[in-house]
């Protein structure tokens, strides 16, 4: 298949080896599941269950709240013991509402509606059902995918591409589901077709997956020429969507919108499995494949994990074998510094890595050499060198105007830069800043409205004080003026009669 | 407590600024060690002299403005700049020749603008153009090829009498260089083919180096072979020094072909003048050049242009230094105008329009 | 040698009352800039920088009475906007607090007398007479006019609680300058 054109991207050393051939296996079930109620981007998870309360695995713990959210299910049966705030696994260490769950040992699933034939199903229906089950983008982005699947069914959509890219360095989870669960990717890609009345899928797998690609290829020849297997080139960052859309397509999604304004809908093959999974066996998501990898650990695998399982119980499942290290949920390119590891797993999380100080990058920078390497490396056609100059000044608008808000935080220009210049700190913190004004803004706006409103009304009290004053005193003056007529008539009267 | 976390990436390409220059330094020295051969010893003081008062100026300027003085030594750039300023000096110039273009080129070039990263014009070019204006007489005495353990090469004593108190006999020893006497000759109505027979000029030799003229002008196959490496090693790529050769060599062989006698070849324009290395190694200095490719190719068209028109037309005979500083002054203006194509949005930097199209 | 340096010195006293008379004659008059900086404010006129409301230090600051730093319930957000906007020097140093502070009810002692959302000028206080107030924590500016009213001192400023939708990342430290 004709391939378009890539820009930019680099080549990080990938460590693959550590892991890729490693089969995925389960992790034993721990003994407290720490469940946050916001799993993905939108609105936070309703708690429905209350503390004491007994649960089954696959039980709804939290709904969804609006129209982008996901709800959330418990991992395992078991007590919920507690429903409080515990640090989330984010760098800043701040906290999210969290289940803590006992679990019992029994892993007992809730009963589950009789399998149906997926193909039976209405699109508005699978859609529903993908949505009830939690599933969300699981490449790491954690947008909730019945959103995506909602939006097929209210416009038509012309491609389906599942992403099988995973281009960070250490991260093959992705890799191992596909060579050892290929079917059942190939059936969730499926019923997505079906769900999107959509004919073809492009399956895009990179170069360094061999074994990936040949295993896919032989569970999609049976439904040739529906599911495509295509080999895109090694290269970071591939699995940035936007891109895989160019390069299979040819056409760019205009910035500010997302893929499926240009009418192309692109998935994970892991939520490709796990749709898979919540629409054969009504099995909603309640765990996901982790790679732990790393050169700091001495056995790295790929782990099948329950969300709310202890980061720390993982690193001791897998060994340290060095005192000082730093812990990445993610892959080193973008992923995130973990402050400590007694934070929960969660759907988004592909990866924990752990890192020696001999790859994690330094904290010492020099000045900008304008050698424009980080130019050549940014995948959007930004200018990185420029950006950041602005920002250091406080400039962050004349940045925004270079295109700041394009910038996807890929980190391939910081990954070359000679002079190791934190420059995606720079646009992470510079977009901070810009959406903390653009709040403030906002916020200023609707008080000037409030004590607008305010003086408006005090000031209409004090007229109807004035109004009803002057009307009691008119009214006084009348009943006075009558009651001196009054009098004055009852005196000629008299008068007159005497 | 509030915590500082680490941002992403949390891995590096192993890139530093001390290897970049490294590798420009390390492509530099064939050409260098060839032309002290050349020249003997009183090239070498001058090389080192140069190279020195450049870390002097620079340690200087970084303790007045209360900087780290180690890291901003050992990253190279002054090294650097002192190798470059040293290739384009006369190899038998005075010391305070040397002393004072390597104090310019670091604290007027580099420091006064904010030191790496900063500066405008390149640097070595700065000190260059300052000290030819300033000091015609001792930037234009050239001396012929007095090859090192050959009977015409001066001794350690009599090169350092050289370097410290000038020439002796300089009007028997001195020569002027290639391109200054085809230019001398031009004025007394003599062409240029036959100046050049009566040179003995010889492409083969001029390239391999064996002319009078500064280190950096000799060797022209040696900072060839330079400027191949550094770009293998994508250190620079191929648009600036490719761009601006073909624009000499465009501009004069069309020249050339108008009238062969007045206008010298465009091989000659080529090989003299140090031209490839300021194609190689000056213009193509990553702070002082544009960011995009596109950028890049208009500034080499620029100094091409320059160079031929200052060499034909002007009153030097050989207009690099002037050329690349020139378009260093527009490098800014390129790059504020010459912008990458951002994904999703046209050239004008708006969001590609959706075509409407019935499904 | 001398008429060199006569006719350089004219030349250049020459061109440079040129300059001077244009940059007089052709000065651009600038927006009115009082509007937009009165825009930027809290707009609750409050009174905590010294002057009556919003529009009169806006004015100040137009006219450089003032100095940028002056609105506490604007915070170092505002003094950046000024800065940006009117091309001056930002002083941090002089901005009473560093982040804007909010109203906060401490229940255990609120006893609804109602004065404070009385007093308050963008309705932040929610209450009723004998029921517990409290601040919409939306809506508060921040300008401490129901601390000074309130009988039982249970309002008390604190700084905005940050949660994980709120933070943003610092701001890179840049290189270490040595002595």
């Amino acid at each position: 298949m004709k391939l378009f054109r890539f820009r930019g991207g680099v080549h990080p050393k990938g460590y693959k080896e550590l892991s890729s051939e490693l089969a995925i296996e389960k992790f034993p079930l721990p003994k407290k599941l720490y469940i946050p109620l916001q799993q993905h981007i939108g609105e936070p998870a309703i708690p429905v269950v209350h503390i004491g309360q007994k649960v089954l695995k696959g039980d709804l713990l939290g709904h969804s709240y609006g129209k982008i959210s996901a709800p959330v299910h418990a991992s395992s049966s078991g007590t919920v013991i507690d429903i409080t705030d515990f640090a989330a696994p984010h760098p800043s260490g701040l906290s999210l509402q969290t289940v803590v769950l006992q679990t019992d040992g029994l892993d007992k699933t809730a009963k589950s509606i009789i399998p149906l034939n997926p193909f039976d199903l209405t699109p508005h229906e699978t859609a529903e059902r993908v949505g009830a089950a939690g599933i969300v983008g699981l490449g790491g982005a954690t947008f909730p995918s019945a959103v995506k699947l909602y939006e097929g069914v209210e416009r038509k959509m012309d491609t389906l591409v599942i992403n099988g890219g995973e281009c960070e360095p250490f991260l093959t989870c992705d890799d191992r589901l596909m060579q050892e669960r290929a079917d059942n990717i190939v059936d969730g890609i499926r019923i997505m077709l079906h769900a999107l009345k959509l004919d073809k899928a492009y399956v895009a797998i990179e170069s360094n997956k061999p074994e990936a690609l040949q295993a896919m290829t032989l569970a999609g020849k049976q439904y040739a020429p529906q599911i495509v297997i295509v080999k895109v080139p090694t290269r970071y960052p591939m699995g940035w969507d936007k891109q895989l859309v160019k390069i299979l397509t040819g056409r760019e999604v205009p910035a500010g919108k997302r893929s499926a304004d240009l009418g192309v809908i692109v998935h994970n093959v892991a939520t490709a499995y796990a749709i898979h999974e919540a629409i054969r066996y009504a099995r909603p998501l309640v765990s996901r494949i982790v790679t732990i990898s790393g050169d700091a650990v001495a056995l790295p695998k790929n782990i099948e994990v329950r969300f709310g399982t202890l980061v720390s119980q993982l690193l001791d499942y897998v060994r340290i074998n060095t005192p000082e290290y730093r812990l990445v949920m993610g892959g080193p390119m973008m992923g995130h510094a973990l402050p400590h590891a007694n934070l929960p797993v969660v759907k988004g999380c592909n990866g924990i890595i752990v890192l020696s100080q001999n790859i994690a990058s330094s904290n010492t920078s020099q000045s900008c050499i304008r050698c424009s390497q980080c130019i050549s490396a940014c995948p959007v056609g930004l200018l990185p060198l420029e950006m950041m100059t602005r920002i250091k000044k406080g400039d962050y608008k004349s940045a925004s105007e270079i295109g700041l808000k394009d910038c996807i935080s890929c980190s391939s220009c910081s990954y070359v830069c000679p002079a190791n210049i934190p420059l995606v700190h720079y646009f992470n913190f510079a977009k901070g800043e810009l959406r903390d004004q653009q709040l403030n803004q906002t916020k200023n706006e609707k008080t000037k409205k409030l004590a607008q409103a305010k003086q408006f009304r005090l000031e209409q009290i004090e007229k109807e004080k004035k109004e009803a004053a002057a009307a009691r005193k008119a009214q006084r003056a009348a009943a006075k003026a009558k009651k001196e007529a009054l009098k004055a008539e009852k005196l000629q009267s008299k008068s007159e009669s005497a | 407590m509030k915590l500082t976390p680490k941002s992403a990436p949390h891995t590096h390409s192993g890139n530093s600024i001390s290897s970049v220059m490294l590798h420009v330094i390390l492509a530099l020295l064939p050409a260098t060690l060839f032309g002290v051969y050349l020249f003997g010893l009183p090239a070498l003081f001058i090389v080192i002299l140069t190279i020195t008062s450049c870390l002097l100026a620079e340690a200087i300027a970084l303790y007045l403005a209360c900087k780290a003085i180690k890291p901003h030594l050992l990253d190279g750039s002054a090294i650097l700049t002192g190798l470059l300023l040293a290739m384009s000096l006369p190899p038998w110039a005075p010391w305070w020749i040397a002393v004072l273009g390597g104090f310019f080129a670091i604290i007027i070039g580099k420091q006064i603008f904010g030191g790496l990263g900063q500066n405008v014009f390149n640097p070595a070019m700065l000190a260059r153009v300052a000290l030819l204006i300033s000091f015609p007489l001792e930037m234009t005495t050239w001396v012929d090829v007095h090859p090192m353990f050959s009977n015409s090469s001066p001794g350690f004593i009599e090169s350092l009498k050289i370097t410290f108190f000038g020439i002796p006999n300089l009007d028997e020893i001195s020569s002027a260089s290639l391109m200054g006497q085809v230019k001398t000759e031009l004025t007394l109505n003599n062409s240029v083919s036959s100046t050049l027979l009566s040179v003995n000029y010889s492409p083969m030799s001029t390239s391999i180096g064996f002319i009078s003229g500064s280190i950096g002008e000799t060797s022209s196959i040696l900072i060839l072979l330079g400027g191949l490496y550094i770009m293998f090693k994508r250190i620079i790529s191929w648009h600036i020094p490719f761009t601006m050769l073909l624009t000499i060599f465009l501009l004069a062989a069309l020249f050339h072909f108008i009238d062969g006698d007045r206008y010298a070849d465009p091989f000659f324009h080529i090989l003299t003048g140090g031209v490839i290395l300021g194609a190689f190694f000056i213009a193509t200095d990553l702070v002082t050049s544009p960011n995009t490719k596109l950028g890049q190719i208009i500034f080499a068209i620029g100094i091409g242009i320059f160079v031929y028109i200052i060499r034909t037309w002007g009153g030097y005979p050989e207009g690099l230094g002037f050329a690349i500083l020139l378009m260093n002054a527009m490098t800014p203006l390129i790059d504020h105008y010459i912008r990458p194509r951002i994904y999703g949005r046209d050239r004008n930097g708006n969001p590609i329009q959706l075509s409407e199209k019935s499904e | 040698m001398l008429e060199a340096v006569g006719s350089v010195t004219t030349l250049g006293l020459v061109l440079g009352s040129l300059l001077g008379y244009a940059s007089r004659v052709f000065k651009v008059e600038t927006d009115p800039v009082v509007e937009k900086i009165e825009e930027m404010m809290p707009g609750s006129n409050c009174g905590q920088c010294g002057f009556p409301g919003c529009t009169p230090a806006a004015e100040s600051i137009a006219n450089g009475d003032a100095d940028i730093t002056l609105c506490p319930p604007g915070g170092k957000m505002l003094a950046q906007e000024l800065a940006a906007l009117l091309n001056v020097e930002l002083d941090l140093s002089k901005l009473v607090d560093e982040e804007p502070l909010l109203a906060n009810v401490k229940e255990e002692l609120c006893i609804g007398c109602t004065k404070c959302f009385k007093v308050c000028p963008t309705d932040a206080i929610i209450g009723a007479p004998t029921q517990i107030h409290s601040v919409i924590k939306e809506v508060c500016t921040g300008c401490k006019a129901c601390i000074d009213v309130c009988p039982t001192e249970c309002l008390i400023m604190q700084p905005k609680e940050e949660t994980l939708k709120t933070w943003h990342w610092h701001k890179p430290i840049a290189e270490p300058i040595a002595a």
